[in-house]
């Protein structure tokens, strides 16, 4: 193939040419501007993640403040903080993770790893993309117009629940947000469709369905969760919007409506979409786990059906969010069985990635010890979330940290984790140089620590009572308060040798091996150069 | 940069007091948050207990499993790594292992569910109850009425930081708290004027969202003579965390002589007075008590 590969890459259009970013319909040139979209997107919303550990370092309002003093002129006051929590949200949920593992990830190794020259959809695949940036320039301008009374942005939870989102924000802050979710979210079902008409159609001659990667299997379950969930949160983002604006009463309890009938919906989408988050999170640690310890996935047909079964039951279970709104009891009794239920095919994975490294021969590269990293780390967040699956306890702990806690054990020590594990495995592949693996390893363990001393003390905060979304809180929250400050730093330390890491591999420019992990990497990915030519697989591998 | 050595002993002194504190039958510390403290708040009803009781439990469950899946990764890293283990094996199927490790999981989930459902239960039936009251959460701050003794709506406003006084709490004290007969059963209406909040009160175990439209019922029964203090939990707006909620559970007789006053005039001063009184008393026994 390198002859015909060396043709082909005289084609590839100049870094430097505008059209080929903006026109492109080059799977891989898409994926890296998903990838770029992401680190600048994470950007922001660590920022303002930082703003938050900032405020609740020491109790009382030392940032947030809203005088004159200058940290009050650049924070805002604790409406401004509201924001800060509402925007870290949704950022990193649609503009940080969504993008780099589906649009990202998903976009570069779904066709080259099911031998594919390309998606089905080229064009639309530009179109979910430059959907996007629309979108994140909507939420971002939604910060600065008036949210509610005077206040600048939109300040209700990444939830949006009414009445708060509704007569509670009287300001034009919170239909830039609809209109910017409204556009995601077209962006991610035609994603979705491209993904799954490229899944079912595409693949090489010989790659039956249960010969697909699990990366791939992971994104097929994927986009089928975005393609049934996100049409439920245009409704209710749509019901919000005319309940705003044009004098419906949907979840108005004085024409009728119901707040409660919001969360229905908008949970309905958001339990679905946690999975989304961190599904082919799942699938790329399974590659890492077995590339590095040199053995065929464990249970290889359990680990897709664990993803499938985890996809199916993610619909089920959504008013697990809900205990406290006042359900009758047996209701709350079926979703609490219905959740616990998950622990099965998730714990099944979490066996199966063990079992893969048994009696292996395991090798520590940088990928390896994000995954590694991950496993430990889900284990955690997965463990709470049985905790919480229980109403009776779920009582005490709801809209505490404890909650905070749990979720960002599994998606910003998950999600995160597993992307950053994506992105050093398939670094070389991607961008044709190899990175400083000394600087990667000291970011990993900066992160390791950092994520662990932020989000364990969270865990006695909320069982302590205290709530989440709070800008200053009771005296007797302060010492776990400070210490998961600092563990914000520490991250950022991480953060910072990230940059580095980019920086040193581009000024150095080590050209990378077509296949640097050996035997392991048994992927169709591999088999191509470094990076892969700007188009790949004009003839199709045939799978045996 | 922090100060090592003064963090690393304020750690420590945290430590001691979590475990002076469970050791003295925290008698000083119930119903409010314990800087540095590790679990929940000390139970003071029936729910609560039971709670804290299945979340022991479940402590026994999750803490265990994070090990065993700890204990299996460090093995596979020392055993396997590439030093130890050249040569992989291509083993990559083994069904009884799979059948195990999907049915022990469930055996657990069915052990915690034996546990948890009649937990949610007891939470949910409300018992026979001695009165209701009916807590509002407006933006910012709490309305409550008794309509079993003809108490109207009186309005609980928190403390503003400059006007704190000896003994209160900074974000937890109110001017105008609920007060509870020690051992009566309550039960509790909560809901909104204008957005979501919710009553919450860590040492009851009590959580419940106040919804516009919508009246729910909640229960609890105070079972130790204190003052709680809990806060909103549903973000309700900018002073979503200034709103707390503040409960006296005194003897029977005061509790008389303050809803006495109460029906009269809800704001009452002499209502203030009684619960003022009662609690410089209590403070003062418990401290010869020390």
């Amino acid at each position: 193939m390198s002859a015909d590969a060396a043709t082909h890459d005289d084609h590839t259009p100049s870094m430097w040419d505008w059209r080929r970013w903006v026109l492109s319909t080059n799977h891989k040139d898409i994926g890296t501007m998903y990838l770029v979209f992401a680190i600048f997107a994470g950007i922001i919303g660590g920022a303002l993640s930082g703003m938050m550990r900032l405020e609740l370092m020491e109790p009382g309002l030392q940032f947030f403040t809203g005088d004159e003093t200058f940290w009050g002129s650049v924070f805002g006051n604790e409406h401004n903080y509201n924001v800060a929590t509402t925007m870290h949200g949704l950022i990193m949920i649609f503009f940080m993770v969504m993008p780099a593992m589906i649009g990202g990830f998903g976009n570069w190794f779904v066709p080259l790893m099911i031998g594919a020259p390309d998606m089905a959809f080229p064009r639309m695949n530009n179109i979910s993309f430059w959907l996007l940036p629309a979108s994140f320039v909507l939420a971002l301008m939604s910060m600065f117009v008036p949210g509610a009374g005077g206040d600048m942005g939109f300040g209700g939870g990444w939830v949006l629940y009414p009445p708060l989102a509704t007569s509670g924000h009287n300001g034009p802050a919170m239909d830039l947000l609809i209109l910017s979710l409204h556009i995601a979210g077209i962006s991610s079902i035609l994603g979705a469709i491209n993904f799954i008409t490229t899944i079912f159609n595409m693949r090489a001659p010989g790659m039956t369905l249960h010969k697909m990667p699990l990366f791939v299997w992971s994104v097929l379950v994927t986009v089928f969760l975005l393609l049934l969930s996100m049409p439920v949160l245009a409704g209710a983002l749509t019901m919000l919007l005319t309940d705003r604006n044009f004098g419906t009463a949907f979840f108005d309890p004085a024409g009728g409506g119901d707040p409660v009938m919001y969360q229905h919906l908008f949970w309905f989408f958001g339990h679905p979409e946690v999975y989304i988050l961190i599904l082919p999170g799942f699938g790329i640690i399974s590659h890492i786990v077995s590339t590095f310890s040199k053995k065929p996935v464990f249970g290889y047909l359990g680990m897709a059906y664990a993803m499938v079964a985890i996809g199916f039951i993610g619909f089920i279970v959504w008013a697990h969010h809900m205990y406290t709104v006042g359900m009758p009891v047996d209701l709350k009794a079926y979703f609490i069985a219905a959740t616990m239920v998950i622990a099965v095919p998730t714990g099944i994975k979490i066996f199966s990635w063990i079992a893969t490294m048994w009696g292996g021969s395991i090798e520590f590269r940088t990928p390896m010890m994000w995954a590694i990293g991950f496993i430990f780390l889900f284990t955690v967040g997965g463990v709470t979330g049985v905790v919480l699956a229980n109403a009776g306890v779920d009582q005490s702990l709801h809209d505490t940290y404890y909650v905070v806690a749990h979720f960002h054990y599994v998606l910003s020590l998950g999600a995160v984790f597993a992307i950053f594990a994506g992105w050093y495995y398939w670094f070389e592949k991607i961008f044709g140089v190899k990175y400083n693996s000394i600087l990667a390893r000291l970011q990993f363990l900066f992160f390791f620590v950092g994520a662990n001393v932020i989000f364990f003390p969270q865990h006695f905060l909320g069982l302590q009572g205290m709530p989440r979304r709070y800008v200053d809180y009771p005296d007797g929250f302060a010492f776990w308060n400070e210490i998961s400050t600092y563990g914000y730093f520490i991250m950022l330390v991480g953060m910072v040798l990230f940059f580095l890491v980019l920086i040193d591999a581009m000024i150095r420019r080590r050209k990378a091996d077509a296949n640097p992990w050996g035997e392991g990497a048994t992927t169709l990915e591999w088999t191509l150069s470094s990076p892969p030519p700007f188009h790949q697989f004009n003839e199709l591998p045939k799978i045996k | 940069m922090p100060d090592l050595y003064g963090e690393a002993m304020r750690f420590l002194t945290a430590l001691a007091l979590i475990w002076t504190t469970a050791a003295a039958g925290a008698l000083a510390a119930t119903g409010q948050p314990i800087d540095g403290a590790l679990g929940f708040q000390p139970a003071v009803t029936p729910i609560m207990e039971r709670v804290n009781d299945f979340h022991n439990i479940l402590l026994w469950i999750i803490i265990p499993i994070t090990l065993f899946v700890m204990g299996l990764l460090l093995w596979v890293m020392i055993r396997y790594n590439r030093k130890a283990n050249p040569n992989p094996s291509k083993n990559s199927h083994n069904t009884l292992l799979e059948v195990v490790w999907t049915a022990v999981p469930v055996l657990i989930l069915v052990v915690i569910s034996v546990f948890s459902f009649p937990l949610l239960y007891f939470q949910d039936e409300i018992p026979e109850a001695d009165f209701t009251i009916k807590a509002t959460g407006y933006q910012w701050y709490w309305g409550y009425e008794y309509p079993d003794h003809e108490v109207d709506e009186y309005v609980s406003n928190m403390i503003a930081d400059e006007d704190l006084e000896e003994g209160q709490l900074r974000n937890l004290s109110v001017d105008l708290p609920v007060v509870v007969p020690v051992g009566a059963t309550v039960r509790l209406q909560v809901t909104a004027a204008d957005v979501i909040h919710n009553w919450a009160m860590p040492a009851f175990g009590t959580k419940m969202d106040a919804i516009p439209g919508r009246i729910n019922e909640a229960w609890f029964r105070v079972d130790e003579a204190g003052t709680y203090y809990g806060q909103c939990s549903e973000l309700c707006g900018i002073r979503h965390a200034f709103m707390p909620i503040e409960v006296h559970a005194v003897p029977r007789d005061v509790f008389d002589a303050w809803i006495a006053a109460k029906a009269e005039d809800p704001y009452s001063d002499a209502a203030n007075a009684i619960i003022a009184e009662y609690s410089a008393a209590r403070d003062t026994r418990l401290a010869q008590l020390d």
